[in-house]
């Protein structure tokens, strides 16, 4: 593989494209951003980033033909990066709208359990379960930005114990604990914004492609 | 825990920093990316971009700005002055911006606030609020600046701006603002104990202490300040020392990838 991969940022909407762009970029990525099923033809990797609710932007990915492509590369276990929004779509439903997305993990997306304030919105510690590339040299407990009201939420969300096909990385509290960050083979799907997360979040993200050259 | 957030506001006129650039001691910050990198090195949380420039035709100009600042500086940013519609909200977004704050715009015409959040989620709909004390417990919303009058009560407003789709507040007492004398904390907590949404205080800060009442006695979630920062007068990692001793939760400065 080149030296830089070609990492697919998937545009299906009218948000900001430009930070996670220029992040990953920097990180070493050859960024293509990807609004339709031919952009992500020969890529190395792909990203789903986005905000806001699930059901106008699995709508969004139907009409540009993406539905499909983003369920066979998940399928086939390619590398792939879910933020925010991106992660929740891989879930069976959305209980924020009642959308039904991809279905890729079990699981549905909830509304965040006793929290004081809603949007959760601002910089949140990110606690590990378990060893995972992606989080190399940023310490346990490091602080990451979120805006979001929703959190994906898999059979082991709440699970102390480590969980035979377990799907949790990390938890982050607020009011409750939710699911911050999930793994499982080629995926990762992290709920906080590593575009906006400073060095620490450059860092994520230098560890994702650096996941992307090996693979 | 969630930090409480500092956050350095920056008036910006066809595309340079116009607040405290008439202090000898800024001449070299007048370009808002190179002074948002700056923020971002010392540990602000967010950064806002309040443009006040004048005739419509030069905000070209923002746009600019707004993405050179979003590929300099890797954290969020907020664009408020000016927007007025939801395309004018979508090319803000689209430069690099992650949020709009709707100030004039929504008093004139309330449902652009749920436009927007339709279409782009609430989490990027910050509205505004300016307020004028009228009585001991009693605030009215002003705009433009302060030199109008609205006739709308302050928490009034606030539900209703939430019940629409504000995701945040930005509440500014015009009282306050530019006088260094604290912030509104009972303007503020009036606003923060009812609305569910993050209340960023903002109009008076003259040093540390004032950032820890905004959130001890205020409620605020966020604390915004513009002139102490640009002349220097207190650093981020100051303000945020203060609020750690306070007891207060805080992001640590961090830092940079080596």
């Amino acid at each position: 593989m080149s030296a830089r991969p070609v990492v697919a940022v998937v545009d299906y909407g009218a948000g900001n494209l430009v930070s996670i762009d220029q992040a990953l970029t920097t990180v070493g990525a050859d960024v293509r951003i990807a609004g339709d099923a031919a952009a992500l033809r020969g890529v190395d990797a792909v990203v789903v980033p986005g905000v806001g609710a699930a059901a106008p932007a699995m709508a969004r990915l139907d009409r540009q033909g993406l539905t499909e492509p983003i369920a066979t590369w998940l399928a086939a276990d390619r590398p792939f990066l879910g933020i925010c929004l991106g992660l929740q779509l891989l879930f069976e439903g959305s209980d924020e709208d009642g959308a039904t997305t991809l279905g890729t993990l079990p699981g549905r997306t909830v509304r965040l359990r006793d929290a004081p304030t809603l949007p959760h919105i601002g910089w949140n510690q990110v606690e590990r379960t378990r060893a995972h590339p992606l989080f190399d040299g940023i310490e346990d407990g490091a602080d990451f930005y979120f805006v979001h009201s929703y959190a994906g939420a898999p059979p082991d969300a709440d699970s102390n114990a480590a969980h035979a096909d377990g799907l949790v990385l990390a938890r982050t509290t607020h009011g409750q604990a939710f699911v911050s960050a999930v793994s499982r083979g080629a995926l990762v799907g992290v709920q906080f914004h590593p575009e906006r997360s400073g060095p620490d979040g450059l860092r994520l993200l230098a560890n994702f492609v650096g996941l992307v050259r090996a693979a | 825990m969630l930090r409480r957030r500092v956050i350095p506001c920056l008036d910006v006129a066809d595309g340079r920093v116009v607040k405290g650039t008439r202090f000898v001691d800024l001449v070299d910050e007048g370009d808002p990316p190179e002074l948002a990198e700056r923020y971002a090195r010392e540990g602000a949380d967010e950064l806002v971009f309040l443009d006040i420039t004048a005739a419509p035709e030069r905000r070209g100009t923002l746009l600019d700005i707004v993405e050179r600042t979003a590929r300099r500086a890797f954290i969020p940013l907020t664009v408020g002055g000016g927007v007025r519609t939801v395309n004018e909200m979508r090319d803000v977004l689209r430069a690099g911006a992650d949020k709009v704050s709707l100030n004039t715009a929504a008093v004139a015409e309330p449902d652009l606030i749920r436009q927007c959040a339709e279409r782009f989620g609430r989490q990027a709909v910050v509205v505004a609020i300016d307020a004028r004390q009228t009585a001991a417990a009693a605030w009215e919303v002003v705009v433009q600046g302060g030199r109008q009058s609205t006739g709308l009560d302050a928490l009034a407003w606030a539900q209703r701006a939430v019940e629409l789709g504000a995701g945040e507040l930005l509440v500014t007492s015009i009282d306050r603002d530019g006088t260094g004398s604290g912030f509104d904390t009972a303007l503020l907590r009036s606003i923060s104990s009812t609305v569910e949404v993050p209340v960023i205080a903002s109009g008076g800060a003259a040093g540390p202490a004032d950032f820890v009442a905004a959130v001890r006695d205020g409620g605020a979630d966020a604390v915004l300040a513009a002139s102490i920062f640009h002349r220097r007068i207190h650093a981020i990692a100051e303000v945020k020392a203060a609020m750690a001793a306070a007891g207060l939760p805080v992001r640590l400065v961090p830092q940079a990838v080596a």
